[in-house]
């Protein structure tokens, strides 16, 4: 029963293939309904088929030149933030190549915008002048222009923490400040001789802050650790040590021992990064040592995060723009809709040559080329959904290409099921050798696309990468195809009654088999077999055949 | 089109044979004259026409536009810069790429709300870009580490994978060939070399490549007891399988070429300059060049580095003086 172990187990592998496109299928479908964040059928397009702008930032920093991984992803976070802030909407920051930044934002970006973007991050220290909880405003509040208000104090200021600091401009900045509200402009960039009011991070509470005492470029080292007690033993209580350098510690020795003394919310000290307060800890002791430790109720987490946010303002980093490129919702669309159009006419006349060539076969080519399209539009939807990939415009040419490269390996496979044929062998038995061979084939030349891709994938920059991306899946896809949809459905075809007789029409035209086989690479020309004799065997007589059984009917055949 | 397949019957029993291993000198020649002017014609012409990626300068790009008149954004920019370079090309079908050289912040903002007016746009349909000449060189860079690291690994790929490191060395050869005659194509006609282009030259790499091993394959099959043939020499072994892989090397590269001869099309005609066009420019001459060098090229080379070993040449020997 070996014929129905072939047909079995091509039936398995055909069911496998619908079983994976379904499986994603469903997943998708599942993630859509129940609305999880990201998923849906249309996948996410790049900058270059949606419009949008592009920048490609270098961080440079002024002592050590590059920036390593680690500032980078921390480079990575403040941006986002700052865009986040500023309200432009659906931005991506990514980390590219280990030593640059791309920026993705829909539209044009302003000039403040872009300043924004660029300018290197601020961390200061400010004293607490007085503090109350963010409120949001009664309705039909008109806000007050306080640019013309009196902004001079009243009496010099004699120390940051001085409540004369408080003039009318600020008090009233102060009383009309709604947290939850935007309330300052992108790239905004404070007097640090002036006192600033301004929110903490979780927009919960607002301030009025003094000026700056100490500058974050003074921290010469923060890190997270569990809190010691005096006989060394260890506690499970987290917190962020700070180091300064000798003009920090300075600083920070004489604001300490203003601020000891001071009542709430005066003895806080604010850290600004960007303008918002990341923390604002209670001075609770005269620290003049530069060694500073904050407490509070930290996890390690929230531990690491601020330490790597102290640590950050301590090396400000700048950013070099590398290019800035911005493409028209309507050249977007244009993009796309131009490589749709010319996916679709390369699609068709690979189809038409195809026919061409393989007559009845190509129904197979279609067949396949189809379920590659559905595979591969499946997984860009699940990649666009669970790994934020985009689809961009070399993308789009990465696919279109790759149709040409599946086709191949459906020709290397026709080509070697009819070497088999010519070498006299029945069309089940041509089908399986054929295969073996091809598949040797097909898995070489592929390994090699496969590879390029993966060196082009890791070495190069973004917009490579799209191509290199769709290049790999799609030859991922194509030896997934080849051995689970193509061959076992030639496997069936290959017992079908039309294409079994040979018709003229299958593509498997046994007159091939006129040249047949000698001896080491000899032939011999059969006179042709007159179609009726070839209509006369019957279809089972054909499949049972051996190649020893063909070759003694042709030997037979060819005598009379 | 039977008559492919009656071609193909032909091929694969010998009966019909292309002597493409006994006339590689032909193929060498023509080879050589191919290099040589591929690599002539970029320094008579003073090199590439490199992209503004790569120069680096400034980019402005006009959105919804009714007039696409060049003249009138080369003066709106010359108001602003007397005496600058201005490139106009026409992109898609109501945008205006106009790309000058590397502007100031302050003259940038001017040409922008120059152009705007004289194309009577609201200023936020024309967007700046600014491109640092670093940029391309930092692609190109980024570009041959790649190369070298494919050529590396897929060389040993080969070798180990067909036993023989002249089947590497030969794929090696005619990989070469391609990349020169495509460059050369570039410098010759003068077309822009731009990122996406860069992209197109390395997937001719991965299609070159794979391409020679197909028929490779098919070499390797042929030649594998070949020291005990006494019907067939080595060289005769390798045209037939080239020959007997011809169909199969015809209908691919017809393949391969048609949807990228579709994008090339389409991209050009709808969107002009741009990714689509650059990718499959390259593509377009890589895959014909690409085909073109595994039959003429790489097969008579692996032939010519194994000829004279001593095992294929007594047992080529053996048959030649057999037929006498």
């Amino acid at each position: 029963m070996a014929e129905s172990t072939t047909v079995r187990s091509a039936r398995r592998k055909l069911s496998w293939v619908g079983g994976i496109a379904a499986f994603f299928a469903a997943l998708i479908t599942w993630g859509t309904v129940t609305a999880q964040p990201g998923a849906t059928f249309t996948p996410e397009l790049a900058l270059d088929l949606q419009g949008g702008t592009q920048l490609i930032l270098t961080p440079s920093i002024a002592e050590e030149g590059t920036a390593s991984l680690e500032q980078l992803n921390q480079a990575v976070e403040i941006i986002r933030q700052r865009i986040d802030g500023s309200g432009v909407g659906e931005a991506t920051v990514t980390v590219q190549g280990n030593e640059n930044i791309v920026v993705s934002i829909p539209g044009t970006p302003d000039a403040n915008t872009l300043q924004l973007i660029k300018a290197s991050a601020l961390l200061e220290f400010r004293p607490v002048i007085q503090t109350a909880q963010s409120t949001p405003l009664a309705e039909g509040t008109t806000l007050v222009d306080t640019s013309t208000l009196n902004d001079t104090p009243a009496t010099p200021p004699t120390s940051g923490s001085d409540l004369a600091w408080i003039t009318e401009k600020v008090q009233k900045d102060f009383d009309q400040l709604d947290c939850s509200q935007p309330f300052r402009a992108p790239g905004q960039v404070d007097d640090p001789a002036k006192p600033l009011v301004t929110c903490d991070d979780f927009l919960f509470n607002k301030y009025i802050l003094g000026p700056v005492e100490v500058k974050g470029e003074n921290i010469a080292d923060a890190f997270a650790g569990t809190i010691t007690t005096q006989t060394g033993a260890s506690t499970n209580t987290w917190a962020v040590n700070l180091e300064f350098d000798a003009e920090g510690t300075s600083a920070f020795g004489d604001v300490t021992s203003r601020l000891f003394g001071l009542t709430t919310p005066q003895n806080q000290f604010a850290i600004v990064l960007d303008g918002y307060i990341i923390t604002a800890p209670a001075t609770q002791a005269v620290i003049t040592n530069g060694q500073a430790q904050i407490t509070g109720n930290f996890t390690q987490e929230s531990s690491t995060i601020l330490a790597d946010q102290l640590k950050y303002g301590a090396l400000p980093i700048g950013f070099e723009v590398q290019s800035q490129e911005n493409i028209s919702a309507t050249l977007g669309e244009d993009s796309l809709q131009a490589g749709l159009v010319a996916g679709f006419i390369g699609f068709f006349l690979v189809m038409i040559y195809m026919t061409v060539q393989y007559r009845g076969l190509a129904s197979v080519v279609l067949g396949s080329l189809i379920m590659a399209a559905l595979l591969v539009y499946l997984f860009v939807a699940f990649l666009s959904w669970r790994q934020g990939y985009r689809l961009s415009l070399a993308g789009v040419a990465g696919l279109i290409i790759s149709v040409g490269i599946t086709a191949d390996s459906f020709i290397v496979y026709f080509e070697r099921i009819r070497d088999e044929l010519r070498e006299g062998k029945s069309l089940e038995v041509a089908v399986e050798a054929g295969w073996k061979r091809a598949l040797r084939t097909i898995l070489a030349s592929n390994a090699v696309s496969f590879s390029a891709a993966v060196i082009l994938y890791v070495l190069t920059s973004a917009a490579v990468r799209g191509f290199a991306f769709t290049l790999g899946l799609t030859t991922l896809i194509n030896l997934l195809l080849v051995t689970l949809f193509t061959h076992p459905l030639v496997q069936l075809l290959a017992r079908n009654k039309f294409f079994a007789s040979g018709h003229r029409f299958s593509g498997f035209d046994l007159s091939a088999q006129e040249a047949s086989y000698k001896g080491r690479g000899e032939f011999r020309f059969s006179p042709a077999v007159p179609e009726t004799k070839l209509k006369k065997s019957s279809k089972q007589a054909e499949i049972r055949q051996t190649i020893a059984e063909r070759k003694a009917l042709q030997g037979k055949e060819s005598n009379e | 089109m039977s008559k492919m397949r009656e071609f193909g019957n032909q091929l694969y029993s010998g009966e019909r044979s292309i002597n493409f291993v006994g006339r590689r000198k032909i193929w060498y020649a023509v080879a050589a004259v191919v290099v040589i002017l591929s690599i002539a014609l970029p320094v008579l012409r003073g090199g590439f026409n490199f992209g503004i990626e790569f120069r680096g300068g400034s980019e402005f790009r006009l959105t919804n536009s009714q007039s696409l008149q060049q003249s009138v954004a080369v003066d709106a920019v010359q108001s602003i810069v007397p005496g600058a370079q201005v490139t106009v090309t026409t992109v898609g079908a109501q945008d205006l790429r106009i790309q000058t050289q590397q502007l100031e912040d302050v003259q940038s903002e001017e040409v922008r709300l120059a152009l705007a007016e004289a194309f009577g746009l609201d200023s936020s349909l024309v967007a700046s870009s600014f491109i640092g000449p670093n940029w391309g060189a930092e692609i190109t860079r980024q570009a041959l580490i790649g190369l070298l690291a494919f050529i590396a690994i897929v060389s040993l790929l080969m070798a180990f994978y067909f036993r023989s490191w002249k089947m590497s060395l030969a794929a090696l050869i005619a990989l070469a060939h391609d990349l020169i005659f495509t460059l050369g194509v570039y410098a010759g006609v003068g077309f822009e070399v731009t990122p996406a282009a860069v992209i197109g030259f390395l997937t001719i790499l991965a299609y070159s490549l794979y391409d020679t091993v197909v028929v490779f394959d098919k070499v390797r099959e042929n030649t594998a007891d070949i020291e005990l043939s006494e019907t067939r020499t080595f060289g005769e072994a390798v045209n037939l399988a080239v020959n007997q892989t011809l169909v199969r090397s015809i209908n691919t590269s017809v393949v391969s070429v048609l949807p990228v001869a579709a994008i090339l099309f389409i991209g050009s005609i709808l969107l002009g300059a741009g990714t689509l066009r650059d990718i499959s420019l390259a593509l377009f001459v890589g895959t014909i060049v690409g085909t073109y060098s595994s039959i003429f090229l790489a097969a008579p080379v692996y032939v010519h580095l194994r000829e004279r070993e001593p095992a294929l040449k007594a047992a080529a020997d053996k048959v030649l003086a057999s037929r006498q």
